[in-house]
């Protein structure tokens, strides 16, 4: 898409932009915002906004959107903030990003748009996630929904899982004018926009006012289906007469230690924790039924440093928890977790136990857990990751008391796809194979992409292979070439 | 929404539903489960399929009134309607002609048998099934589980009907008496599995056993199903819910069901004392003095 070249009405000289701060983020003060589930930053004023947009040098070649996943013409957007066109600047975000209310919230975007910032050579970068969710908020705000009318192709495509990829290659392929269906195992729809991000930092109302605005433009969303056992991939080609389908069943089970003692009570998967809270709302129990145990005044570690151990680990200080530990056994350099996050995570009082891993989990001998053996770790050579190996210290055992712990060290591959689709090949970790342009799978007109593909990544990877999915199904059933 | 076509209780506390699910009902094959909610505020249970009929698009599960959410599904009635019902899932039964098969069915454990016994039966097995209950009145499935069974062995833990005793009892005469078996499928209260396991594992008979342990999604997402097999955790969901009874860690599974004891207990008693009333159709707007199923079994949140 290329952009009319026009006037910058930026009142701000370029020579003057890298002297205005960048704009602070207002957020509920962390010594309250410990104690509830609301979301912690509040959001950009109208004010707020224009005036981060003024600090964009308006580069002639601008590296933040070559280094976004899903290509987001930022330059173009955050000159109509600066205009006051927020509605034209939102629309500029919509022809890339179909979820734009939560990406601003939940991209990394010091690895991404903003780590390639000019700004961030010399003061700090853009606050592009801000704006992005700014304009977003507002669009949502002004109830203005612009469903694009696009005549039919009369094709159709099937998409498994309504996660972040699956939206946006349900966004994406509406648009185009084909007949999209989304199955989802859940009952409720989101993936882990709404089982594993928490409310507190991606309120579930932002999820739905997505998915309703997906449902005005046309896409059907069948829930309660898992498909692999309700019904199969080619059962949905053959007998429903999909012509093409994507998948997109994201994160599978969770991966464990391996250290004695990971089955006893109140030992729990980062999956599990957050499922109960976040789609089974047991912080609300007994108004809800699903239970958990109680964390009032307990002791609670998650144990690893990615946004999902952040997210437990915060969300089980909500819960009241007494002490609130990270166990890492890495240092803060290499911590997977977006850094606002871990920010925030420290302002709230989580207590940040690096270069430390548990060896065993202790028992009162009835089978519930009474606390973690860990042992602290120095940083050795890089491993495949590129990251320095953690190497245990010798003699530097600790008991560490606990009342629960969460282990969010990954996930392996969901099994059920792969086992039931004949023909559809997977690697040796069992995520299914597909091609890193077209996301094309061994099977002709079945596509897949996100952590199925991946493993654990963000959302945003996954709508960027959502995307290029998008593009490479409508290739395909306009050519019918494969 | 999944409509019910057909309710009856088979028993105090127990009750069939034929349940409108076509796309279910055309997948299932024995030993699979499904998962349900009741309304919007409600858990995630998983619960036994019966029986499945493709050509009328509909699924039978068999339920014991436990807790909280299996008190108010039981009081639900034909014509009305389940919010979610997800499935079928879990790897199915493993079918084959194994040569002569004992099927171990305890209390509501025979819904979840039976099908089990139906198609180890058609695969060419001479099948013996054992059915045990507490009592006379929890004996169900009696005449199905007959018309598929070569013979049928009834035990009952007082003696109200067939013979005193308990299922292993059975198994027991029927090695003693030289039977050779080539499989056991027990399905029941763990402590019934536990102990067909202790007896097989000592005559080296094959034994598969179905696991029920606390599950949330049962997509292979949570992991909260993780058992110990072999001393290693594996997902009922996924790589079960059937498992070699010897290699099972029976007593982690009694503990890990416990975990959340106090809360489902909690759950009951606040549900029996208030019964509030939420939305139309929903089935906490039941008044009191209607018809509960109000036989709960001993153990919380078991629905073997």
């Amino acid at each position: 898409m290329t952009t009319v070249a026009r006037k910058s009405l930026n009142p701000v000289p370029i020579k003057e932009r890298m002297k205005v701060p960048r704009q602070l983020m207002p957020e509920q003060p962390a010594e309250q915002r410990a104690h509830n589930f609301e979301e912690v930053n509040l959001g950009f004023s109208e004010e707020l906004a224009r005036q981060e947009a003024q600090r964009c040098l308006e580069c002639a070649k601008p590296t933040c959107t070559d280094n976004c996943p899903v290509g987001i013409n930022v330059k173009e957007f955050v000159q109509k903030i600066v205009d006051g066109d927020f509605l034209g600047a939102a629309a500029t975000i919509r022809r890339d990003n179909v979820l734009p209310a939560i990406t601003g919230r939940v991209c990394p975007q010091e690895d991404q748009c903003e780590g390639k910032c000019l700004l961030s050579k010399k003061v700090k970068p853009l606050g592009i996630g801000y704006l992005e969710r700014f304009v977003a908020d507002y669009e949502q705000r002004m109830g203005v929904q612009v469903v694009p009318k696009v005549a039919p192709t009369g094709k159709k495509v099937a998409i498994v899982g309504s996660g972040p990829s699956g939206l946006t290659v349900a966004g994406d392929l509406i648009q185009k004018g084909h007949k999209v269906r989304v199955f989802e195992a859940l009952h409720e729809l989101g993936g882990v926009l709404v089982y594993g991000i928490p409310e507190f930092r991606l309120p579930k109302q932002i999820v739905r006012e997505q998915l309703d605005y997906m449902r005005a433009m046309g896409v059907e969303f069948e829930t309660d289906v898992v498909v692999g056992r309700t019904i199969t991939i080619d059962e949905l080609m053959e007998e429903e007469g999909f012509d093409a389908v994507y998948i997109g069943t994201g994160a599978g089970l969770p991966q464990f230690m391996n250290i004695p003692g990971e089955h006893l009570n109140g030992v729990y998967s980062a999956n599990e924790f957050l499922t109960r809270i976040n789609l089974m709302k047991a912080y609300k129990f007994p108004v809800y039924d699903e239970p958990m145990l109680d964390l009032h005044g307990k002791d609670v570690a998650v144990i690893g440093g990615g946004n999902t151990a952040l997210d437990a680990i915060r969300s089980a200080l909500r819960l009241g928890a007494r002490k609130a530990y990270v166990i890492y056994r890495r240092s803060d350099a290499e911590m997977p977790a977006r850094a606002e996050e871990v920010h925030h995570a420290r302002q709230e009082g989580i207590d940040f136990q690096m270069l430390t891993a548990p060896v065993e989990f202790l028992s009162d001998g009835k089978g519930w857990l009474t606390g973690a053996r860990c042992v602290r770790m120095e940083l050795g050579e890089p491993d495949a990751s590129g990251r320095r190996r953690p190497v245990s210290k010798p003699g530097s055992e600790f008991d560490l008391p606990l009342s629960v712990a969460v282990i969010a060290i990954g996930t392996s591959a969901n099994p059920i796809v792969q086992s039931t689709t004949p023909g559809l090949d997977t690697n040796k970790r069992g995520y299914i194979v597909a091609n890193e342009e077209t996301q094309r799978t061994t099977r002709k007109g079945v596509f897949a992409g996100g952590d199925i593909v991946t493993g654990s990544a963000t959302v945003i990877l996954a709508m960027g292979a959502g995307r290029r999915a998008a593009k490479s199904i409508h290739e395909y059933l306009t050519t019918g070439e494969w | 929404m999944f409509k019910i076509i057909h309710a009856e209780f088979l028993a105090p506390g127990i009750k069939r539903f034929v349940i409108e699910a076509p796309r279910i009902a055309r997948k299932q094959k024995p030993g699979q489960f499904v998962i349900l909610r009741i309304y919007e505020e409600g858990e995630r249970i998983p619960v036994t399929i019966e029986n499945s009929d493709p050509e009328k698009g509909a699924i039978s599960i068999v339920v014991q009134s436990a807790g909280k959410t299996t008190t108010l599904l039981n009081s639900l009635e034909t014509g009305e309607s389940i919010l979610d019902v997800v499935g079928p899932l879990g790897k199915p039964s493993e079918i084959r002609n194994y040569g002569t098969t004992v099927v171990v069915g305890g209390g509501v454990g025979t819904a979840m048998a039976y099908p089990t016994a139906a198609a180890l039966k058609r695969a060419g097995n001479r099948v013996i099934s054992i059915v045990g209950a507490r009592n006379k009145e929890l004996v169900i499935l009696e005449k199905e589980m007959r018309a598929v069974s070569d013979a049928l062995l009834i035990t009952t833990d007082d003696g109200s009907y067939a013979d005193k005793g308990f299922v292993t009892d059975k198994l027991r005469q029927l090695i003693d008496n030289g039977t050779r078996i080539d499989l056991v499928v027990a399905v029941g209260p763990i402590v019934m599995m536990k102990a067909v396991s202790e007896l097989t594992r000592k005559e080296n008979i094959y034994t598969v056993v179905s696991l029920n342990p606390i599950m949330i999604d049962g997509t292979g997402m949570c992991g909260g199903c993780r058992v110990m097999i072999d001393g290693k955790s594996e997902f009922a969901c996924v790589d079960g819910p059937e498992f070699d009874g010897h290699k099972v860690d029976f007593s982690v599974l009694v503990q890990r069901n416990a975990m959340y004891r106090e809360a489902e207990q909690r759950s009951m008693a606040e549900f029996q004392a208030s019964r509030v009333r939420p939305a139309d159709g929903d089935p906490r707007s039941r008044k009191s003095g209607e018809t509960w199923g109000n036989h709960t079994c001993a153990a919380q949140g078991e629905q073997r």
